[in-house]
């Protein structure tokens, strides 16, 4: 039997609710945004974050915001704030939901959602121009991602 | 020749000024005179219908570094007259089943053609229809020449897009958005302001509310089409608009649009309007 994409992301989706995560239309954000619990039900790795926040393929962070000490990666954006003391400024679970949809905290963001699956208008398969092929779709980042960024954001303080 | 040459080299020293001040090197207010004698406007008064969305608007030259700058000065460094000049071979040659050439009908396209494409997209009340200058010049070799089409955005099209342009270089755009244009400039708006994709972007999220801003390695432009066809470093030859706008559409990870498509003609009209007041550039020359 041939996988469609479509089944593979429901059952990837389903394998990380299976793992005590939460799946991304089952996110409970909290009026101002937050999310509290972890999504994939474990902690995150901020190294494995920083990798994230610096990769184009991945999360690719500093595309649009600047962080000091991610200075050995080229070309830090000037879309978004700069997160030097983002630990400071936030608590973990209102970066979570930042990192998740940051929409649901800052309405209108130009941020895109990172732990969304649906909802999008003429969503494309990756880059190529193409229609995307599955609904709902993969999130651009996995729940566990998502913790190791989150984990990495709350490194940094002033 | 000692007028340009001393001109060249005063830019040679400017741009090492500038490479040693800034590395990112924009001067956003440099003056572009081409040849010494086309005085272009790259920053002036925002057109009224955009109701204060942007301060003033900006040629996507005022984003470039100074080197980068330096090779629109003079069409002898501009890689793009390149193209125009193969346009003009082709302007003169006999295609298709009528025996004619461009220049049967139009003649010199130096003087025929001046003031064009400053007012295109533009409304074609025989046709019922806004029309691109690609669609003008694919009806001409269609119905008045029984040549075939060009492709939308291939390079035989960008070079004659380019090359209709040089004659209207240092007009101001100037299109028209009413009349039986509102509706097409109306959907163009709506397309300008959607956040299409998985990354969910809007044209305006970056080149409105982001213009001046890096984003990675790149500094973003208002997303002025006045100079297209734009020669382009990054792959050495003429782009056109809708070329560019595929390419942005696809990367906001969105199932792009066509060019050539209602959508993509309807956005270049509104585009092109939003760049009312800037100069005919094309061919410019951009990163």
């Amino acid at each position: 039997m041939k996988l469609s994409s479509a089944t593979l992301a429901a059952c990837l989706i389903a394998k990380a609710a299976a793992a005590g995560g939460v799946a991304p239309q089952d996110v409970s954000f909290a009026e101002d945004g937050a999310v509290a619990v972890s999504l994939s039900g474990m902690a995150g790795d901020p190294a494995a974050g920083a990798r994230i926040m610096t990769t184009r393929g991945k999360g690719n962070c500093i595309a649009c915001h600047a962080v000091t000490t991610l200075a050995d990666a080229p070309f830090h954006g000037e879309v978004g704030p700069a997160l030097d003391g983002a630990a400071d400024r936030w608590e973990e679970a209102q970066l979570r939901g930042i990192v998740a949809d940051s929409k649901k905290t800052f309405e209108g963001s130009v941020m895109p959602s990172f732990y969304k699956t649906t909802g999008y208008i003429r969503p494309g398969k990756g880059y190529t121009g193409r229609a995307a092929e599955a609904d709902p779709m993969a999130p651009l980042l996995s729940a566990q991602e998502i913790e190791d960024v989150v984990a990495y954001l709350m490194t940094l303080k002033d | 020749m000692t007028r340009t040459r001393r001109r060249n080299a005063l830019w040679a020293f400017a741009a090492a000024a500038c490479v040693v001040a800034t590395s990112a090197g924009a001067d956003e207010n440099a003056r572009l005179v081409v040849n010494g004698e086309i005085e272009m406007v790259t920053r002036t008064a925002a057109p009224a219908h955009l109701n204060g969305a942007l301060p003033d608007i900006r040629s996507g030259w005022t984003f470039r570094t100074t080197e980068t700058q330096a090779l629109q000065i003079d069409d002898f460094d501009n890689p793009g007259m390149i193209f125009v000049d193969k346009a003009m071979d082709a302007w003169n040659s006999v295609e298709g089943s009528e025996g004619k050439s461009c220049s049967a009908c139009h003649g010199n396209p130096m003087e025929s053609m001046k003031g064009v494409r400053a007012v295109y997209p533009k409304w074609n009340e025989a046709a019922g229809e806004v029309r691109t200058l690609v669609m003008q010049i694919n009806d001409c070799r269609v119905k008045r020449m029984g040549a075939k089409p060009w492709k939308y955005t291939g390079a035989d099209m960008a070079a004659m897009e380019a090359l209709i342009s040089v004659p209207s270089r240092g007009m101001a755009v100037n299109v028209a958005i009413d009349g039986p244009a509102a509706e097409t400039w109306a959907k163009g708006k709506e397309i300008y302001y959607t956040r299409y994709g998985q990354l969910e972007l809007s044209c305006a999220n970056c080149h409105e509310q982001n213009y001046d801003n890096m984003i990675r390695a790149d500094h973003l432009s208002q997303g002025q089409i006045n100079g297209f066809p734009v020669y382009r470093l990054k792959n050495t030859k003429l782009n056109t608009a809708h070329a560019r706008f595929k390419g942005c559409v696809r990367d906001t990870r969105a199932e792009t649009f066509k060019p050539g498509s209602d959508e993509f003609i309807a956005l270049e009209l509104y585009v092109a309007s939003r760049g009312n007041g800037l100069s005919v550039e094309a061919p410019s020359v951009r990163n």
